[in-house]
């Protein structure tokens, strides 16, 4: 048995003095560890958050492929900036382009030109020619932007 | 007979002892018995596991001396293995190798385990434990699988981060700290290669000093229709007679990794590019397809869930209710032999085994 445990009966002075100090020394312990495990583990938890990129401001983008490298019933992947899209010319002959980020788990989508729609390879997802999800796991359809074709450039941007 | 070298090797030994304990050290070993019956065979695989580990460990440290963890030179830095540094081909492949072999001796550890009820009391502890290095395993294959920065290990990082993202709430911070940023990048790249060559190796030799201590502790558990509780009961000596049989089983295991590292050295494929599309084909490491393979049945939505958040929460409950299988199995902890957990096992297996073959058979395109 702790000799502390059992309250010394001699007088009521020393019992609260003994219950204070006792109190008072487990309080600043508790604080005291509490405080420096709080003091290493706080910024060693902010350290391992990335810091916040700025935004991407990226809201229209000029591509180097040229419309008539387009051909019907194809699609390429391009930067918009640091995210990837996909321009395509659907068989009969719009430009179209979209988020080439697939909705289900975030893989880069493809122009399947023997269905004439985009496909996922990972999970086998489908999306129309409007970006719908079709068929397989995707459950949204790809954002789209609008494709504007300014002399012999085309020009992306978000927003249609 | 006493010969001066065979005096000089006693003193300085019972210096060390002395000082180090080693005789207890050597009682410990003396004094563990291994139980004989039908599935002796069994306790083998814990032993190969810790053998491939240790491989792990030293070829691991080799590939430190030439890899470089960032998204401009990681791929270069492995060809550069591949295709410079004498024996490089040979270490990069028997870390490649062991690594899977890793895998499936745990997977046929833990499932022997699981079978034989060997996690009944007082043993729920070495359970936990090893269910936890499993776990630890798991982690090493999938961050080691993006440190060459191909195609292949590209997407299927994008994919298996993705996962952590559905989570509600809290998804998308851990998706951020995950990959340290908002994607796939040479951020996540180091931050792999940090959990994968320091937070995962010093946990593991944690858990597996706890783990080895417990084993043990408890000495080696029989399956409940051999565990007569009869001090007659047929065993043999851990030390030397179990070791030196484990020694063998390290041997066979060198044997076929050597022999699959040499015939079949692991490829390096296309450098990761993040703006290309998922190349057709695409999949994980083998011992992840059976859970690739259910995320791709999976229909958009499942009720009010998205089908991916559904199929996530489903294993990670899975997941939970192995961990706690010692805890649940109360027949078996009262040393009654039950039908249910046996069958759990069985399904599971059979369950891994159809979807991973379908993962590996089935038309990628259709």
């Amino acid at each position: 048995m702790v000799e502390g445990l059992t309250p010394p009966g001699q007088t009521r002075r020393r019992f609260v003095d003994w219950l204070l100090s006792r109190t008072l020394t487990t309080w600043l312990l508790s604080t005291g560890v509490g405080g420096l495990l709080l003091s290493v583990l706080y910024p060693a938890g902010r350290y391992l958050v990335p810091p916040a990129a700025a935004e991407s401001a990226t809201a229209a983008v000029t591509l180097a492929i040229k419309p008539e490298d387009v051909a019907p019933n194809s699609g390429q992947v391009f930067k918009f900036g640091n995210r990837p899209g996909i321009v395509l010319r659907t068989p009969s002959g719009d430009l179209r382009a979209f988020s080439a980020t697939c909705t289900h788990l975030g893989c880069i989508v493809q122009y399947r030109p023997d269905l004439s729609h985009i496909w996922c390879a990972c999970h086998n997802g489908h999306f129309d020619l409007n970006g719908l999800n079709v068929q397989g796991p995707p459950p949204k359809p790809l954002e789209e932007f609008a494709v504007n074709v300014r002399e012999d450039q085309i020009v992306v941007s978000k927003g249609a | 007979m006493t010969t001066p070298l065979s005096r000089r090797v006693g003193a300085v030994w019972s210096w060390l002892d002395a000082r180090l304990g080693l005789a207890e050290i050597g009682q410990l070993a003396v004094k563990k018995r291994v139980p004989i019956h039908r599935h002796t065979i069994w306790y083998y695989l814990g032993g190969m596991t810790l053998f491939l580990f240790m491989v792990q460990v030293g070829t691991g440290i080799l590939l430190l001396f030439y890899y470089r963890p960032t998204a401009e030179e990681a791929y270069e830095s492995v060809q550069f293995i591949m295709a410079e540094v004498q024996f490089g081909w040979l270490v990069r492949s028997i870390h490649a190798w062991s690594a899977n072999l890793m895998i499936f001796t745990l997977f046929l550890h833990f499932l022997s385990v699981l079978l034989v009820k060997a996690y009944r009391a007082p043993r729920e502890m070495t359970w936990v434990s090893g269910f936890a290095l499993l776990a630890v395993a798991l982690g090493f294959g999938f961050t080691g699988y993006l440190l060459p920065w191909n195609e292949l290990s590209y997407f299927a990082t994008r994919v298996g981060t993705q996962i952590v993202g559905v989570v509600p709430a809290v998804g998308e911070f851990m998706l951020r700290v995950l990959r340290g940023g908002e994607d796939v990048s040479g951020a996540t790249l180091t931050r792999f290669y940090a959990i994968h060559v320091a937070v995962l190796p010093g946990v593991a030799f944690a858990l597996l000093a706890l783990h080895l201590f417990l084993v043990q502790r408890h000495g080696m558990s029989a399956p409940l229709g051999e565990d007569t509780g009869n001090p007659m009961q047929r065993s043999m000596p851990f030390f030397p007679n179990f070791f030196l049989r484990d020694l063998v089983g390290w041997l066979a295991a060198l044997a076929v990794l050597a022999s699959l590292a040499a015939f079949f050295p692991t490829e390096l494929g296309l450098k990761a590019d993040p703006f290309a599309p998922a190349p057709a084909g695409i999949k994980p490491e083998w011992y992840f397809m059976f859970m690739f393979q259910t995320l791709k049945y999976l229909p958009a939505h499942i009720l009010f869930v998205e089908g991916e958040v559904a199929g996530i929460l489903a294993f990670t409950l899975g997941g939970v209710l192995l961990l706690l299988v010692p805890f649940l199995d109360s027949k078996a902890a009262r040393g009654e032999s039950g039908k249910l957990f046996t069958w759990v096992g069985i399904g599971l297996v059979a369950y891994i085994l159809i979807l991973t073959y379908l993962g590996y058979t089935m038309s990628p395109t259709q």
